[in-house]
């Protein structure tokens, strides 16, 4: 903002080379409004130009050098003033001196590392983004643009399945099971809930999907609880030797991967809780975590391979079964 | 290995289910009945009495059928005991109804005969409510509530 009407002010407007074909992605802002911004990943180059319009042209611009950051940060809503920069990364465009006319320069911040997942929470933040400035004397003039990084992973080479036998001494004994302990975004929570002792009334069984975000550490330690999903899976009193089925598709809910100690500030964990409600509305439940993670996106394979996935659903024909060891052996 | 890029959403293998699980009896029984109110007394010293009936499977309840008579403040009783020695958020009990045992009453007050339904049908949500709940299910003053003949007030509180 400038408080003299005589003098020389600048725009600054910021474009990515690959900005036609790069991918945008929406993220939510702080005031839970969506956006779209530039997808980034690890490892990708940052690269651009800077744009510096002068607002009236013939007059110059004297400045104390111009650059460019390219800045990974956390910022707890706490602690606003603190800024925990994990990536800062600096580009000069010009010594200091003066622009006569507008002009354009070019940056590019090389193979950039962009080790976190960005992520806008209920009490933190952490995001990536580019700062272009002028400095000048008496005010800076500067613009930024916010990108959006993704974390990707690959399927995990142990996956174990969670089982547990929990409950009620004489009251109450159920053993749950959840096909994996790590899902990937767009999975399928597959699961039982086998009853081994029904001694209450039952009314209905849930599953939740419990997102918790811990900001601070030691004694500050603060959690900050958000059930994302409820999901009923059974409706009516279960007798001993019932089998309730769990198919819960993770893809229609809004979550990130998992991020355990980001830099030592903050963590998203999700946990899946089974609720069970009895006819006088008590609760009963038991909650287990789960590792979440993000998948890249993967070249669609051939329609015969998922047909034959399809129809192995009707409980494993052996025609089907030997389509697919078929489909499998034709892609390698 | 390959990736599938479909993922298998079929059921996980189960134990199929005993049939005599299944249409047996459930491990859960459990009916009160709190009816056949019956006022004893005369003029001031009035009081009402109803019958509570318990039918259970429960294991932890010695007896499988039982019938005994309590009176309002019976129940009350059990209340601030199950208050006072669990951590228990017990129901509420229908209302004590002061205002009713005021004197110059145009009607019988507590003995109204609808009165007297109201409070039945209360008594009976509480003490279902109550009976049910696992963590009450161990405490004496529930068991002898409802399965000994008289409450004895001086009783040693405790678990069962």
């Amino acid at each position: 903002m400038s408080f003299f009407s005589f003098g020389q002010s600048a725009e600054i407007d910021i474009v990515l080379n690959d900005g036609e074909t790069r991918k945008k992605v929406e993220h939510k802002t702080e005031d839970g409004k969506k956006e779209k911004y530039f997808l980034f990943y690890d490892g990708e180059t940052v690269s651009g130009k800077v744009n510096i319009t002068l607002k009236n042209p013939g007059k110059r611009l004297e400045h104390q050098g111009i650059k460019i950051e390219f800045i990974g940060q956390i910022e707890l809503y706490y602690d606003r003033g603190n800024h925990h920069e994990f990536v800062s990364l600096v580009k000069d465009l010009a010594r200091p001196g003066e622009m006569t006319q507008s002009q354009t320069f070019d940056f590019e911040f090389t193979h950039v590392e962009k080790p976190y997942e960005s992520y806008t929470g209920q009490n933190v933040k952490l995001r990536y983004f580019l700062r272009a400035t002028v400095s000048r004397r008496l005010n800076d003039i500067s613009k930024e643009m916010d990108i959006v990084v993704h974390t990707l992973s690959t399927y995990p080479e142990l996956n174990s399945s969670i089982k547990m036998e929990v409950g009620i001494e004489d009251c109450l004994h159920i053993e749950f099971e959840y096909n994996k302990s790590k899902y990937h975004l767009k999975d399928v929570i597959v699961g039982k809930i086998y009853f081994l002792l029904v001694r209450i009334k039952i009314k209905h069984m849930e599953i939740d999907i419990i997102k918790r975000e811990t900001t601070g550490t030691g004694p500050n330690v603060y959690h900050e609880n958000d059930t994302i999903a409820k999901y009923e899976i059974m409706d009516g009193a279960p007798v001993r030797g019932e089998s309730i089925p769990i198919r819960l598709f993770l893809a229609g809910y809004e979550m990130t991967p998992t991020m355990r100690d980001i830099n030592k500030k903050f963590s998203v964990r999700y946990y899946l809780n089974l609720v069970l409600i009895d006819e006088e509305e008590r609760r009963y439940f038991k909650q287990q975590e789960i590792t979440l993670w993000r998948k890249g996106d993967v070249v669609r394979k051939s329609m015969s391979h998922q047909a034959a996935i399809a129809s192995l659903r009707f409980e494993g024909s052996a025609g089907a079964e030997k389509a697919l060891a078929q489909t499998r052996e034709d892609s390698h | 290995m390959s990736e599938s890029t479909v993922a298998d959403t079929r059921r996980l293998n189960s134990k199929p289910q005993d049939l005599t699980d299944a249409y047996g009896p459930p491990s859960n029984f459990l009916e009160i009945d709190v009816y056949d109110p019956q006022t004893i007394g005369v003029g001031r010293n009035r009081f009402t009495t109803y019958e509570v009936r318990m039918r259970t499977n429960l294991p932890i309840f010695k007896l499988k059928e039982s019938c005994v008579r309590r009176r309002y403040s019976d129940f009350e009783w059990l209340k601030n005991e199950l208050e006072r020695d669990s951590k228990i958020v017990v129901p509420p009990l229908p209302g004590k109804a002061l205002k009713r045992q005021l004197p110059f009453r145009g009607d019988e007050g507590i003995f109204e005969e609808s009165f007297i339904e109201e409070r039945r049908v209360g008594l009976e949500q509480f003490i279902n409510r109550i009976a049910g709940h696992p963590l009450a299910q161990n405490e004496r003053c529930l068991h002898m509530f409802l399965q000994e003949e008289s409450i004895d007030r001086n009783y040693i509180p405790g678990k069962v």
